[in-house]
Parts: structure tokens; sequence; C-alpha cells
């Protein structure tokens, strides 16, 4: 399988602190890849190299071979990249469409003057792309409370908005930040389902995680970080039975 | 068809309208600014300039004035883009306090004493005109792909860039429309009132302004405009009140945000939906 | 000249810096700022005014009034404008304290009328020589009780046990509220100190100039933000230092640019700061 994603030596230190110490890794295109390690192992700090949330402090990372390491978020989520949030960060005083909608953003066109105007070559797209969001909705389950304020929604539901909005981006490599946080075991289940489906429609994904139900289910192969390094990578039932990945976890316990 | 005290009103009226909707549109990607005279002053002296020393007609004039105004909101948004809330707030305040000392400083402007003999040109045509364009253009503003990336920048930046908006070239974007507009108003204001100086544009005028919109409510841009129409008549009504105006005024921010601090105007305030739900309430026959 | 400039730069900075130490303590434990703090300088004034001339008491005593008025005035401001206001926006407070401002301003307006009074000064115009340095009794005054002031502010912050209260809270409320200390009566208090501060200082600066009006709280209320700003927000070195910088570069530019330049100085100034070091120069306490 062809290289989607390809960390090479990440680093990110903040102030004093190494978040990332030298991280490497690489996600196939078509796998479902999963990150696990202790709380504040720099798992979401990766993520937010990887999307261009923040700058690389060293080291270098590529998309389908191109480097990606200096670009501004809005231009890699362009180039196929997008995430969802571990707080969850919706926008809440807009309507559960609109927020897919902004999803929409970098695929469609227009500014100003098509504000005013109703050009017919915009108006195509508009209704393309409306409808577009709307069957992410359908996917998610989430159609009928399109007219629902965010802010509104179950917590569930939030979580399936932000998944929603971020696949209306279209993009190639979905970055999943602990989504099964705060479920249950049925929803967890759900949620795996869910993701499978993700995959079948074409999508490689990036998954942080906790829950071992999610990461030994659906994950093709994961890596585990810890203090901000990378201590094991491999297939799930490989990687659980590793000595130093569960002498992390355990060392965590107190 | 107005008798001419009417007529000067509902000029104030649009002005102010227009002035509302400047800052609305800042807020709208989240960018405070209290520094709009500054803009506003920036189309007046413009517009002047061009029609006393050039000899420029009116629409030429104000457009150039709006263009400037835009210029130098370009020009002071891009650097102020990393500032957040009160950091932007006080800059967008220093950055109106340095102009109008520069401009003081200017004998070309007149200086301190300002430009007297301004011809006339705006009459409730123009501004009313103009006004309806503004509304019709927030109206769509709404449901447009620009309205949702400004909307989202002010929600959550961060969020919004990742879902591929480019949030540094939208809030350069807003605010210099946000500037184009206050100088637009600010040269139908200097062709309206004949006279103009340093002081009309002081950091006062933007306080004025911000009070529009604190009172209308930035929750819709109907909000702004209310408040500046209800602000334009106050001092009518208040007449008696003479030298205890200010008083009342000051007073008002206060109340205000003690009581409904997001505005008079909410997103459901001219929805059907929303009052409808109170007589349903009522009507409804107590559970057995 | 230059030595001149030195002593004229550092009295009215000094009177600057417990402005500027004002707001920082308020930004310091809210995050907001008071915009109304100008007033409450200016107010300050008025109150030391009113108790020299009506109720004849000496300037060491109505000093005393105008801190405790300033104070007074401060704890309203903030039941008024900041603790029913501050869990709804950073904005609210600010916008509240605006209005305060402007509310604040035409009060004085209306009751003292529009123009300067002047301070009826009971200190003789003495002037000392030390070194090259000569120094009038007034000033002498104003800088021993600006400086006195703020050594005692220091203490206070770094030594006593409220102070410490203080100093905690400022780093963070939730964690402050965990370990016991009367949060809410905290801020009042702050705003009582910081209210003092401004009160103390309006009365110098009347003093200084020999003037008193309605209108001076809104530029000093101003250039004290922009002290914070070019100090650092919350940071207590950077009011100080930062009220002495710019007392020192305005009389320095009354002499070398015309004067109407000189109020534009202080404004260029920090508005370079935010663009170039939003932190300020010494940095801010972090919120």
């Amino acid at each position: 399988m062809p290289l989607l994603l390809e960390v090479n030596q990440a680093s990110k230190i903040f102030g004093g602190l190494k978040a990332l110490d030298g991280v490497s890794m690489e996600v196939r295109e078509g796998e479902i890849f999963g990150l696990i390690g202790p709380n504040g192992a720099g798992k979401t700090t990766l993520f937010n190299l990887v999307s261009g949330a923040l700058p690389v402090s060293g080291g270098r990372i590529f998309f389908r071979q191109k480097e990606i390491s200096l670009l501004p978020d809005y231009r890699i989520c362009r180039l196929g990249i997008a995430r969802t949030y571990q707080n969850i960060r919706l926008f809440g005083k807009m309507t559960v469409l609109e927020n897919v909608m902004v999803g929409r953003h970098s695929r469609t066109r227009g500014g100003l003057w098509s504000t005013v105007l109703r050009l017919p070559g915009d108006q195509a797209e508009k209704v393309r792309s409306r409808k577009i969001a709307e069957e992410w909705l359908e996917f998610f389950h989430l159609l009928g409370k399109k007219e629902e304020k965010a802010s509104n929604l179950a917590y569930g539901e939030e979580r399936r908005l932000e998944m929603a909005r971020a696949l209306a981006t279209e993009p190639s490599l979905l970055l999943l930040d602990e989504p099964s946080a705060g479920m249950n075991p049925q929803e967890v289940r759900d949620l795996n389902d869910l993701i499978l489906k993700i995959r079948r429609q074409g999508k490689t994904i990036f998954i942080i995680e906790h829950n071992m139900r999610v990461i030994m289910d659906i994950c093709d192969r994961i890596a585990v970080l810890d203090f901000g390094q990378k201590i094991a990578e491999g297939p799930p039932a490989e990687v659980r039975a590793n000595p130093r990945v569960i002498e992390a976890y355990l060392g965590r316990e107190a | 068809m107005f008798d001419a005290y009417t007529s000067q009103i509902l000029t104030f009226i649009g002005i102010n309208s227009i002035l509302a909707l400047s800052l609305y549109i800042t807020a709208l990607a989240g960018q405070l600014s209290v520094g709009h005279a500054a803009f506003m002053g920036i189309g007046a002296y413009t517009s002047t300039l061009l029609m006393t020393k050039l000899g420029w007609p009116f629409f030429l004039t104000t457009t150039c004035g709006a263009l400037a105004g835009g210029f130098f909101g370009f020009c002071i948004g891009l650097p102020t883009l990393r500032l957040r809330d009160l950091y932007l707030a006080i800059a967008t305040l220093a950055f109106n306090i340095i102009w109008v000392v520069l401009v003081m400083n200017i004998e070309a402007f007149g200086g301190a004493l300002g430009i007297f003999n301004v011809p006339k040109a705006t009459n409730n045509t123009i501004v009313y005109i103009s006004l309806v364009v503004l509304l019709f253009f927030f109206y769509r503003l709404k449901d447009s792909r620009l309205g949702r990336a400004f909307r989202a920048i002010e929600e959550n930046e961060e969020a919004a860039r990742a879902m591929g908006v480019n949030a540094v070239y939208y809030k350069v974007y807003a605010f210099t429309l946000g500037a184009l507009l206050a100088a637009y108003a600010g040269a139908l204001y200097a062709h309206f009132v004949t006279f103009i100086s340093p002081h009309d544009f002081e950091v006062d005028r933007s306080i004025e302004i911000l009070l529009f919109v604190v009172l209308g409510g930035a929750q819709t841009f109907i909000g702004p405009v209310i408040g500046a129409v209800l602000l334009t008549l106050a001092p009518e009504f208040l007449r008696f009140l003479a030298e205890y105006r200010l008083l009342v005024y000051g007073l008002m921010f206060v109340v205000i945000m003690l009581i409904r601090h997001e505005g008079l105007i909410e997103e459901d305030t001219f929805s059907w939906k929303r009052w409808s739900k109170i007589f349903r309430r009522e009507n409804r026959a107590p559970a057995p | 000249m230059l030595a001149q400039q030195l002593i004229n730069g550092i009295t009215l900075g000094s009177t600057y810096a417990l402005v500027a130490l004002g707001y920082t303590l308020v930004f310091g434990i809210l995050g907001m700022i008071n915009f109304a703090h100008g007033e409450i300088f200016m107010l300050g004034a008025y109150i030391a005014l009113l108790l020299v001339t009506i109720g004849h008491l000496d300037i060491f005593w109505s000093l005393i009034g105008a801190m405790a008025g300033a104070a007074v005035l401060g704890m309203i401001i903030e039941r008024v404008s900041f603790r029913p206001l501050r869990k709804v926006s950073i904005l609210a407070p600010l916008i509240s304290t605006i209005g305060l401002s402007i509310f604040l301003r035409s009060l004085a307006q209306v009751i003292f009328g529009a123009e300067s009074t002047r301070f009826p000064v009971s200190i003789k115009t003495e002037f000392y020589q030390l070194g090259p340095f000569q120094v009038s009794l007034l000033q002498i005054v104003i800088l021993a009780v600006s400086f006195g002031i703020m050594a005692v502010f220091q203490v206070f912050i770094k030594k006593t046990k409220l102070g410490k209260a203080m100093r905690a809270t400022s780093e963070s409320l939730h964690t402050a509220g965990l370990l016991g200390i009367p949060v809410d009566r905290i801020i009042l208090l702050s705003f009582a100190v910081a209210a003092a501060l401004g009160g103390v200082a309006g009365v110098l600066l009347g003093l200084n100039f020999n003037a008193v009006s309605p209108l001076m709280g809104k530029m000093v209320g101003l250039k004290g933000l922009t002290i914070i700003i070019l100090g650092g927000m919350g940071n207590i070195t950077g009011a100080m230092v930062g009220g002495l910088f710019l007392g020192f570069v305005e009389v320095l530019s009354v002499g070398y640019l015309t004067s109407s330049y000189r109020d534009a100085v202080a404004f260029a100034l920090m508005f370079l700061v935010l663009l170039i070091r939003p932190t300020g120069l010494f940095g801010r306490v972090v919120r």
C-alpha cells in the first residue's frame, strides 16, 4: 500500500519542555492506524504538528511524498488532512448544517461578489456542496437535526457532528482525537462500525485512543508514545504484549 | 417630503446605521475595533479634499474616500492580526488617538480647526439607497460561504483553520471592509454637515459607534441598525436632560450590560416561531 | 538642562507609575481592564480639593481622605461592573466601565464645572540644589509620597499575608479558591487598593500642575493603559518602570517636539509594542 503520511524525526519543544522527541512513523493508505500512550505522552501534539496547527521544532512531515512540515493548517486541510478534537471544537452558535458547510469551505469558491450576486456557476456549486453536506449528516444520523444549534446537541451527537464536518472537507486522511471519550460500551461498538464504514469510503484513519476496545477491534497497526518518544509499533496484539508498553502504562497507575 | 428637521434626523440615522454596520462586520469575524472613527475621518477628509482641491464629482470622491479607508484598514488590520480581544481593542484605540493628533498637526488638512465650507452633496436618497444595498448584502451574508467563514473564525479560529478557512485572509478582509464602510459613512457625513474637524473623529465617536452595536446586539445585522436608530433619536427625546445627557448615556452602558448584555435584538427576535411559542404555552390546557 | 528634565520626568513619571499600578493590579487578578480608572484618578484629586478647601484639612489628611474615597469608589465599581459580569465575557466589564467613565466624567463636569480649578497649594515654593539637580519642595513631596507608597505597596504585596493572597489569586482564581482564600473578598480588596493608588496619583498630579479638571482622567487613564502595555500587563515592576519611563519621555518630548505631539508619543510607543511584543517589555503575568 502506498505511503500516505510520513513523520520523520518530528520534535516539538514548548519553552523548556520537549513534548515530542524525534518521533517517526508511517501511515499507509487505507489503513486504520492507532496512536496510544499515557496522558501527556505527546499524542495530541503530534496531531497538531501533522494538521499544521503548530509548527515543528525539528524533523519533517510528508503527505503523499510532499513536505508539509512548514505549511499552515488551512493549506494542509486543502491537501486532504482533516481532524477532530479531543475536547470538541464545534461552532456552537451555528447550526448543525452550517458547521458541516464550513467544512465545505476549501472545496468551494465564492467571496464578496457571490454573496450579493447570483452567478449561475456559483449557484450550481452551492447546491452541490449543500447536498454533500447533507449526505454526510445522513451518514452520521444527524440530518434530522440539521437546523438545530450545534450547542444544543447531546454529547454523542456533538462528536458525530465534528466527524461529519471533518469529512465534508473531502480528506484522504482523517485524524481522530479520542473519539470514544465519554462513551458507553454500546456507543463504542457503534463508533467502531462507523469508523470502519468511513474507511470503506476510501479514507485513511489516524486515531488517538485510550479505549482498548477501539484499538483492538479496528486498528491495523498502532504506535505507542511515552514522554514524547515512540516506544513500540506494530499490530495491536503484538504491541499489547510488549513489556515496555505495559511498564509505561503501569508506571502511570500511581 | 419631510420638513427640514425630520429630513436631517433621517440623514443622521442613515449615516449612523452605516457606521454601526461597519463595526458589525469587523465584529463578525471576532475583531473588536474601538478606533472606527479614525476610518470615518479618513473617508471624510479624503472626500472633502478631493472635492475642494481637485473639483472631483461627489460619487468619485466618496468612492475614493471609502477606498482610502479600506487601504488604511488593511494597513492596520494586517499587523494587528495576532492581537485578540482586549489587546486589539486597545491597539485600535491607540490608532484612533494617534490619527487625531497627526491630522491636528497637518496644516493642509486645516489643522485643529478643520475644514469649513465642505460642499453639500449628501442627500437622503443616496444615504438610504446605500443603506438598503448594505442591508441586502448582510442579509445574503448569513447563508454565504463568506459569512460562514467569518462566523467560524469568530467562534473558534483554530478549528476554522483546520477546516480549510484561511483565517488571516478573512480577518484582514473583515477589518478592511469595516474600515471601508466607515470611511464611506464619513464621506457622506462630511458632505452633509459641511464642516469637519479632527474632533469629530475622536475616540468618543468610536465609542458612540460601539454603543450602537452594544445596544442593538451583535447577534444579527438588524441589531446594530436598531441601536443606531434609537441612539440617534434619543438625544431628541432626551433634550430636556440638557447637561445631564452624558450622564444618562454613560449609565446606559452600565445598565445594558447588567440587564441584557447581548443587546436588544436576539437571533430569533424576528422569528415567528419564537413568539408563537408563548401563545401556545399559554393556551395549552393544564394536565389532569 | 537634561538633568533638570530628569527630575521633572521622574516626578511626573512617578504619578503615572501609581496609575499604572492600579491598572496592573486589576489585570493581574481578573485579566480585565477597568476603563474608569482614569476617572477614579480624577475624582481622587477632587476629593482632596474639597477636603482642603471646604474641610480645611492640610495636604496630608486630604491625601489620606482621597485614598479612602477612591478606595470606596473602586469597590463600588467592582460590585457594579465586574462581579456580575466577569463570568459573562471579557468585554462586558470593559464596556460597562467605559460607560462608567463617561458617567463619572460628566458627573464631575456637572458638579464642578468644565474648567480647571486651581489646587490651593500650601507648600512653599522653595528650591534645593542637589548637585546638578534643582528640585522644588513640591517635587520632593511628590517624589517622597509616590515612591513611599510604591515601597509600602511592594512590601505589602510580597511580605504580608493579604499580599500573598492577592498574588495567589492573580496566578489562579480557581486554585486560590481551593486553598481557602476568600477570592471574592480579595478581588474587592484589590480594586480598593488599585483605586487608592489611582486616587493618590490624582492628588499628586494635581499638585504637580496646580490644576484639577474633570477631563484630567481621560488622557491619564489612556496613558496608564499604554504604560501597562509597555511594561507588561499584570507586571508590577513593568508598571512602575514604565510609568517613570513615560514621564521622562514626555517631559523630553515637550522640550524637543511641539506639545501636541507629546500625547501621541505614548500611544505610538504602545502601538509599536503591541505589534512587536504584545507581552510587554517585562513580560506578562501568565493567566
